[in-house]
């Protein structure tokens, strides 16, 4: 039998239960929380302090080949962060792409306890479940890039869309992949040519099919299998000037149905060429706040060092002509690309001032937080590590005054940030951290405190300085048990990694054996991972279709 | 019914990835007959020696030359680990994934140096990747796409023999339906290779040139002229042509092997190389990619990267992951004589070094964990026989594009795999630094 515990005196913010700092105990029995022990429980003095689910990440880059290429090729990054071992501890390096036992205990340290992987090419899913092996602590998820797979575009080209949807449940079905994920759809194939799109109703080479019908079929396939999570999309044209035009027509083309637009600071952007470059945060925050089928993380930028890791090969190799940092460039047979570049985002450039200026409009003017999601796109945007110093921003307007004299000064001309008055309350920082990502993602058991729920649980102290309150907590549990307290991590466990079970909606065709075996080059039989392969699976059904 | 005596009992095991290279052949069919090894289809030569002959010179568990049980060695092997001040662990490319991960926590728990087979081998191209990046794909965008394969110092003809024909020359793909015929392959090397046999050109160049090879084409890329009449030993005009066929392929692929990393220049070779195939990409698509991988080499690279952010090299005795290659590099550990003692695990380390680092190791209390006698097993001080990776121990390997795949067990051994024997070596150190009472470490609690 495990562990019982009481949570007593603590000031408890639980949004998805209508909890909103009123003083509770919380029980937790055998890694769940009930509503009371049955025998002796230990007490948790929570006096002063505040209680919140465990913080959950939409969208997060820590493990994959592509992640992995980055740790391999940034040596320089490992010379920070160092994490020395300790019994039952393993040691570890790094800032933007941290090793992965440091991964998790960082994560941790910020009283996060779930996180979702955010791009994986399909053929590399399996190194990517041997990685979360090592990442300690956290429950894991894992969304599997499709947007530029060329099975999807032979099928569309042939206007087969059940054998769309039967590909897609047999690749989640194959990998345990949690979810969907688009990046730059059509644009990631061209690149292996060398090109890309540069609008939604171009045509793929060869497959002549274009990113808007790949777009409204995965969403289709999506919604109709019942999967929890809407498709997860990296839009079109990231990063370049005057990119929101497609953002905005990419929402509108899949209006009505569910989506959720991955850090869309990057995809914000106005003006006809870099000097001209500015904010449109307010057209797509007017988008997002009338159209409640959207959700979004923002991809904060970050001052300082950072490593952009992404599928979208194009953009990558536009990056590598901006900045003349090194590049790493891997395309993948059949599914995707991947491209890597160290950047380092300066408080006196003004494109990078701009940026940073245009992750806080989004979070400030789009008004629902269940709808609006604290990321850095780590490591794009700068390392998860500073998401204590986003939620000042966020809470504190002072801070953002001063942070405002020390920025480029056209963010004060050039963007509404200056005039936004609003400030986040707590209970709003617990929805953007947890309990709206977790509901996003369709984790019913996850970012709540509810009767039922994982116990995964953040203390923190109570700090008017809310970088420190949110740097520092207390104690952090995870699946009932001490993982962290004063600071330090106390009790090293595995986390669990979660996927979807699609229902069955058919086997592929038998001549899909062959016609994989014809552009692969691997075996047909062994591209499936049994979940015997996975320590600690936690299988999370879909739903009914949309 | 009762089984008769003298029935065979008949095993076919499809879909077996082979340990043996980087190519990593998964589609390898292997007939068991008796628990014994029958035939082998698909492989190439040297992936068929590599089954067929799996029980030939099997070592034997031995301490100070003398037969011990396994779990005498294991015990004398903890013991060795667990008193050395600056220990080595080396080796890592024939064996599977969960081994080599076993092999990095066990350095982190006695604080190590922990080095691979890499180098020696292909740590010059993951500096170069370092220095500049890469762009490169994985082999079935070759097989699909490239319409131009160079070889450049590496023999694929003889090294990774089934690399032409599964990916990078007759392998027909989406926009090569005709394999061959749709590509153009050239090869650059300072000798004639059986690889010659197969390229549509051979150049030959000056040992020692490549560097100044490289450079030449980028500043003819960048549409200098050059004085020379000839660079590397080969006319001007020539690199002009070359340049043109990857200027003007749809889709480019230069390979490169030790003939780069392992001779004058070294990283700096593949910085070289690296920087013409990046800049290339302003014409038409071009990559590059090195013919990595004995054994499972890849895979090491990528735990190690993983768990200690860093790819080889790398040293644990300050609590946390350093890496300094030239200072924590194995031949320079040996060659200094700063270890003292050593872990030598699925490698051939005497066999295969210098004279002067071969002679540190023997001189040190050293263990040897390999399937196989080696020079390396002949002297060790503690010898502990292990089931062969992707023989006899299921597991997984890397291919040289870093694709991950599964390793079939398809005999049985009475030996533990290599994984179980660091397990366990894990374990009796971990005891004794608690104690020696044989009590089993607290899960993180004590802190301070």
């Amino acid at each position: 039998m495990g562990r019982s515990l009481k949570i007593v005196g603590g000031e408890v913010y639980d949004p998805a239960n209508g909890v909103n700092g009123a003083v509770r105990e919380i029980c937790v029995q055998d890694g769940k929380i009930v509503e009371s022990c049955t025998g002796a429980a230990e007490i948790i003095e929570a006096r002063n302090l505040v209680v919140m689910p465990g913080g959950v990440d939409i969208h997060t880059h820590i493990a994959s080949p592509a992640v992995n290429a980055a740790r391999g090729f940034r040596p320089e990054d490992h010379r920070h962060g160092l994490m020395s071992k300790r019994p039952g501890i393993r040691s570890g390096v790094g800032f933007t792409v941290p090793s992965t036992f440091a991964t998790g205990y960082l994560y941790t340290k910020m009283g996060y306890t779930t996180v979702m992987e955010a791009a994986n090419a399909p053929i590399g899913v399996r190194h990517t479940h041997e990685e979360l092996i090592d990442i300690p602590i956290l429950d894991k998820g894992i969304y599997v890039l499709m947007g530029n797979n060329e099975f999807i575009l032979k099928y569309l080209k042939a206007g087969e869309m059940e054998k769309v949807k039967r590909y897609v449940a047999w690749l989640i079905r194959s990998l345990k992949g949690y979810g969907i994920k688009l990046v730059n759809p059509g644009g990631v194939e061209q690149w292996k040519y060398g090109k890309d799109v540069e609008s939604l109703d171009d045509k793929v080479y060869y497959f002549d099919v274009t990113p808007r019908q790949i777009l409204k079929a995965l969403s289709w396939a999506n919604e109709s299998l019942g999967l929890p999570h809407p498709i997860h999309l990296h839009a079109n044209r990231l990063g370049i000037p005057n990119n929101y035009l497609t953002t905005l027509e990419t929402m509108h083309a899949l209006d009505g149905s569910r989506l959720h637009m991955a850090h869309i600071q990057f995809h914000s952007y106005g003006g006809e060429n870099w000097g001209g470059f500015c904010s449109k945060a307010v057209e797509i925050a007017e988008y997002i706040n009338a159209h409640p089928n959207v959700t979004t993380d923002i991809g904060q930028v970050v001052f300082g060092d950072a490593t952009t890791i992404t599928a979208d090969g194009p953009w990558q190799y536009r990056l590598y002509k901006l900045s003349k940092n090194k590049w790493y460039n891997q395309d993948i047979e059949v599914e995707t690309g991947c491209g890597i570049v160290p950047y380092v985002y300066r408080e006196k450039n003004y494109v990078n001032a701009i940026q940073w200026a245009i992750g806080l409009e989004l979070f400030l003017l789009i008004r629902d937080p269940w709808r609006v999601f604290l990321s850095t796109d780590h490591p794009n945007g700068g390392p998860f590590i500073f998401y204590p110093w986003i939620i000042k921003l966020l809470m504190d307007k002072t801070f953002r005054a001063e942070m405002l004299k020390r920025v480029h000064k056209r963010v004060l001309s050039d963007t509404t940030l200056p005039k936004l008055d609003r400030e986040y309350t707590l209970s709003e920082i617990a929805i953007i951290s947890r309990a709206g990502p977790a509901r996003a993602l369709g984790l019913q058991h996850k970012g709540h405190l509810g009767i039922g729920a994982d116990a995964d649980i953040a203390i923190y102290p109570k700090d008017d300085d809310r970088e420190q309150m949110f740097e520092h907590p207390v104690c952090v549990i995870k699946d009932g048990e001490t993982v962290l307290q004063e600071g330090e991590i106390v009790g090293s466990r595995d986390g669990k990694t979660l996927f979807v079970i699609p229902p069955e909606v058919g086997e592929m065709d038998p001549e899909f054996k062959t016609e994989f075996e014809n552009y692969y080059t691997i075996e047909y039989e062994n591209f499936p991972i049994d979940v015997e392969d996975i320590p600690n699976p936690e299988a999370i059904p879909a739903g009914a279709a949309r | 019914m009762a089984e008769s005596v003298g029935v065979k009992e008949v095993k076919v095991i499809e879909g077996v990835t082979c340990p043996f290279c980087g190519v990593t052949c998964d589609d390898l069919v292997v007939h068991v007959e008796n628990g014994k090894i029958k035939e082998v289809k698909n492989a190439c030569v040297l992936g068929k020696d590599t089954f067929m002959h799996h029980l030939e010179g099997w070592a034997t568990p031995r301490i100070q030359g003398k037969p011990a049980t396994i779990d005498q060695c294991i015990d004398a092997a903890a013991e060795i680990l667990a008193k050395a001040k600056y220990p080595l662990i080396y080796g890592l490319d024939s064996t599977e994934l969960q081994a080599q991960r076993k092999s990095i926590e066990l350095a982190d728990l006695i604080g190590a140096n922990i080095d691979h087979t890499s180098s020696v081998c292909h740590a010059p191209s993951l500096q170069a990747v370092q220095t500049v990046g890469i762009s490169s794909c994985t082999v079935g965008e070759v097989k699909n796409r490239a319409d131009l394969v160079i070889f450049w110092g590496c023999n694929p003809a003889e090294a990774h023999p089934r690399h032409p024909s599964r990916y990078s020359v007759t392998a027909k793909g989406l926009f090569t339906p005709k394999g061959k015929k749709d590509r153009m392959v050239i090869h650059v090397d300072v000798r004639p290779t059986p690889t010659a046999r197969m390229a549509d050109a051979f150049i030959q160049i000056k040992p020692n040139s490549d560097y100044e090879i490289f450079s030449a084409l980028r500043a003819l890329l960048k549409g200098h002229e050059l004085d020379q009449a000839e660079v590397g030993g080969v006319a001007i005009d020539e690199w002009k042509t070359l340049l043109e066929k990857m200027k003007s392929s749809k889709f480019g692929i230069l390979y490169w092997g030790m003939g780069l990393t392992m001779t004058r220049g070294k990283y700096l070779n593949i910085v070289a190389l690296l920087t013409l195939t990046q800049e290339l990409n302003r014409f038409t698509k071009f990559q590059a990619a090195p013919m990595r991988g004995h054994g499972n080499v890849v895979g090491m690279a990528q735990v190690l990267t993983w768990q200690t952010g860093f790819p080889f090299a790398v040293n644990m005795s300050r609590g946390y992951p350093r890496f300094n290659p030239g200072e924590y590099s194995v031949a320079d550990l040996l060659a200094h004589g700063e270890v003292d003692a050593a872990l030598i695990l699925a490698a051939d380390a005497i066999g295969n070094f210098p004279a002067k680092m071969a002679e540190h190791l023997r001189s040190i209390p050293m263990i040897a964990v390999d399937p196989k006698e080696s020079e390396t097993t002949k002297v060790a001080t503690v010898v502990i026989p292990t089931a062969q990776a992707g023989i006899a121990a299921g597991g997984m390997a890397y291919r040289m594009d870093h694709i991950p795949l599964v390793m079939k067990k398809v005999v049985d051994s009475p030996y533990p795999s290599d994984r179980e024997v660091l397990e366990r070596i894990i374990a009796k150190v971990v005891a004794m630094k608690n104690g020696g009472n044989g009590a089993p470490v607290r899960a993180g609690g004590a802190r301070g």
